[in-house]
């Protein structure tokens, strides 16, 4: 009798797949929240594999805060080219410039809040009804508590104690005029479940995930990278350290952790016997013990 | 890498339980013990506790997400935390206990391999314990495993563990579950959590994370009755694949194979299946819960919400079914009142017909002279559609056989149901 059983990578990419054909059927306007980093890398690789032989179709949408690393940018066009999707850029630096919100000010200022508005912007100058993200429930504890079908009025804004409650494989994505949805369809992987698929698809991510030579500040118990956008102050000392880098977001934001894991086997070994979160180096997540949540319920990703 | 990383099983379960009961002591043990407690959590929830003035590491704050949640100490909404042993990966659906939050435990249950049913040895069974099991029932979650705690506070008694484990197995001869254990465990000191418990060798059975490592999950799915609900249909219309007409879907019963006749629902046509495509290359069979897309030797008019089935093995064409509904919402639901119905990737609009009974979920006692439904109640209506449902029933197939109520005005999902 042959066993009729699938691997946990099997059974977690079938629940996203599953997940992202919902999407597409049910609404009329979807797209890929695109940030650059491993999570959103894989979202759109099972957008590919849903709809094999055809083309992604939907765009992807990458919110532009212009203090990024410049290996994410050439990953990015590099991949659009390879899939031959659409690329829609929203640029922070555009919200800034038109007044719609004002730079942060001060020692820990970060582009961080911004993109909020930005993105809220884009998502009704597009008429996007539904946008697809690559966050995980084991990221963070507001996190752990989303959909995979996740409300937002129309203010853009997350209910968390008025959430749908979702069962079996039934989603419910109705919703009034102006109201929209943010779908994470890798919800139930973890940080180890997304380096074992990417060994196992071979799936090609920033060259900032493996260890590198880097001109890196220590802040916050991180290093953090030197780079045009980092104000150094007193006492800041630049060394060249080995680094690599768990999660990607604004190189404003983005500590790395010493690290000499040059292949997908080393990350994955690393990750085993880590024993900090993947999110311990975001600076976002430290300003206080629910910064995740209220930047959710604002309207963030 | 030890590549037997790549090939472990996933299996889902479900806890539901108050504070005191050992819940969130049994998962931080579970997840701590497995090393999936990281240093920075465990330096957030310690500092949390003692600005709390707590005298000990309060690990609900670990689950507990939501600011209102820390800050009324309550858990109200499901929790999902992920470990995993070299042999298994776990996801945990943490519900809160209490009768108000029977919708979270439902939700948490509905797509559980297993339940977790924790027992405080000194008080033996109490109203939650039949209402968990209940829940479990009623939503055919294959595989129950009841743990009874604290035995280190009954002095390790075996005679306190067969006395609850009999009073059980009494109470569960009315339940619809198949396969029961029961392991006496101390969460607070690890008895028979991960280690086997030097006190207690009266007890031969394994110990709580060798159970969820070895428990049989293979046949939790439906093999037998091949049912594939389409999601939409892939039409490349260029290069190679001009002609390419793919069925997207996600197997929801039995195994496809190539060359297979089939027929798709509601129309009756017939065909044989000429592939299984993935991104990766064609596949020899498919079956629950794998995503594929399935082309046939003929055109046929097949979209989304249709099924494609055996000729000898079909689900039930109806308009009217009996259904049990878990309802989930503030707004009692009327008899001849409308709601938007989805059942596996199709859409019919519905009207109640008949309301029933309500069952009392502590007794499992059918009331049928009370018809006024309250937010948590379970409920037997007989439903009527707008168009044909191809239906199995829930026991036969969990996911033929369930489907969700959406109020029409306000979009909210405001019933599950089950049906019979």
């Amino acid at each position: 009798m042959p066993s009729y059983n699938l691997t946990h990578l099997k059974e977690l990419e079938s629940e996203a797949i599953y997940v992202i054909r919902e999407v597409y059927a049910q609404f009329e306007k979807p797209g890929i929240l695109f940030s650059g980093g491993k999570d959103s890398i894989v979202v759109t690789h099972l957008a590919r594999k849903a709809f094999w032989p055809s083309k992604i179709p939907f765009p992807l949408i990458h919110i532009d805060t212009g203090h990024n690393f410049k290996e994410t940018i050439e990953f990015r066009d590099n991949l659009i080219n390879e899939v031959d999707a659409e690329l829609i850029v929203c640029s922070v630096q555009n919200s800034i410039d038109e007044g719609r919100v004002r730079e942060e000010t001060g020692k820990n200022a970060t582009r961080n809040w911004l993109q909020i508005t930005t993105l809220l912007d884009s998502i009704e100058e597009h008429g996007f009804d539904a946008l697809m993200g690559g966050a995980r429930r084991d990221e963070e504890k507001a996190r752990a508590k989303e959909r995979f079908f996740s409300h937002r009025d129309d203010f853009g804004q997350w209910d968390p104690k008025n959430q749908r409650p979702e069962l079996w494989n039934i989603f419910n994505g109705k919703k009034n005029f102006g109201e929209h949805f943010r779908v994470f369809p890798i919800s139930n992987w973890t940080e180890m479940d997304v380096w074992q698929y990417i060994l196992e698809e071979s799936i090609s991510i920033p060259s900032l995930y493996f260890a590198h030579h880097r001109d890196v500040v220590w802040r916050d118990n991180a290093w953090l990278p030197n780079s045009e956008f980092l104000k150094l102050r007193e006492g800041d000392k630049v060394v060249n350290k080995k680094v690599r880098f768990r999660t990607l977001g604004d190189i404003t934001i983005t500590g790395g952790i010493e690290s000499s894991a040059n292949t997908l086997g080393k990350i994955i070994s690393e990750v085993a016997v880590v024993r900090q979160t993947e999110r311990g180096n975001r600076a976002d997540d430290k300003r206080s013990e629910t910064a995740m949540e209220d930047r959710k319920r604002e309207g963030y990703f | 890498m030890d590549s037997a990383y790549l090939d472990m099983e996933l299996l889902r379960f479900t806890t539901a339980g108050s504070v005191d009961d050992g819940k969130s002591t049994l998962i931080g043990r579970l997840l701590y013990d497995s090393k999936l407690i990281f240093e920075d959590q465990l330096k957030q929830v310690t500092d949390s506790s003692k600005k709390r003035g707590l005298d000990h590491v309060d690990l609900s704050l670990l689950t507990d997400g939501l600011k209102d949640e820390r800050e009324q100490g309550i858990t109200i909404d499901v929790a999902y935390r992920y470990f995993a042993t070299p042999k298994r990966k776990f996801i945990i659906a943490d519900t809160p206990g209490h009768i108000e939050y029977t919708r979270n435990m439902v939700t948490g249950a509905s797509t559980a391999n297993l339940a977790l049913i924790l027992i405080d040895g000194r008080k033996g069974i109490v109203e939650q314990t039949l209402r968990h099991s209940f829940i479990a029932s009623l939503l055919q979650i294959p595989h129950l495993v009841v743990c009874i705690n604290k035995m280190d506070l009954v002095d390790f008694s075996e005679a306190v563990f067969d006395r609850i484990k009999s009073q059980y197995e009494e109470f569960a001869s009315r339940l619809d579950v198949k396969d029961i254990r029961f392991i006496p465990i101390s969460a607070l000191n690890g008895d028979n959590v991960v280690n086997r418990s030097e006190n207690m060798n009266w007890y031969e059975g394994s110990t709580l994370l060798y159970t969820l490592e070895s428990i049989h999950i293979a046949s939790d799915h439906n093999h037998i009755d091949c049912r594939f609900p389409v999601q939409t249909v892939i039409r490349p219309k260029n290069g190679q694949y001009h002609d390419y007409r793919g069925y997207a879907g996600r197997v929801a019963g039995g195994v496809f194979k190539k060359g297979d006749e089939v027929v798709a629902l509601p129309s009756g046509f017939t065909s044989k299946i000429a592939g299984i495509h993935t991104m990766t290359g064609e596949v020899s069979e498919a079956f629950a819960p794998m995503s594929v897309s399935i082309t046939l030797e003929d055109d046929i008019d097949i979209g989304r919400g249709d099924m494609i089935v055996r000729q000898n093995n079909q689900p039930d064409i109806t308009q009217e079914m009996d259904v049990m509904l878990c309802w989930f919402n503030q707004a009692a639901p009327q008899v001849r009142q409308k709601f938007a119905l989805l059942h596996s990737n199709n859409e019919a609009k519905t009207m109640i017909k008949a309301i029933h009974y309500k069952l009392d979920i502590n007794t499992l006692h059918r009331n049928e002279d009370d018809k006024e439904v309250q937010m948590n109640d379970i409920i037997r209506v007989t439903l009527r559609t707008t168009k044909p449902i191809m239906k199995d029933s829930y026991h036969r197939n969990r996911f033929t056989g369930s489907l969700i109520l959406i109020d029409i005005m306000t979009n909210e999902t405001v019933a599950a149901g089950m049906i019979l």
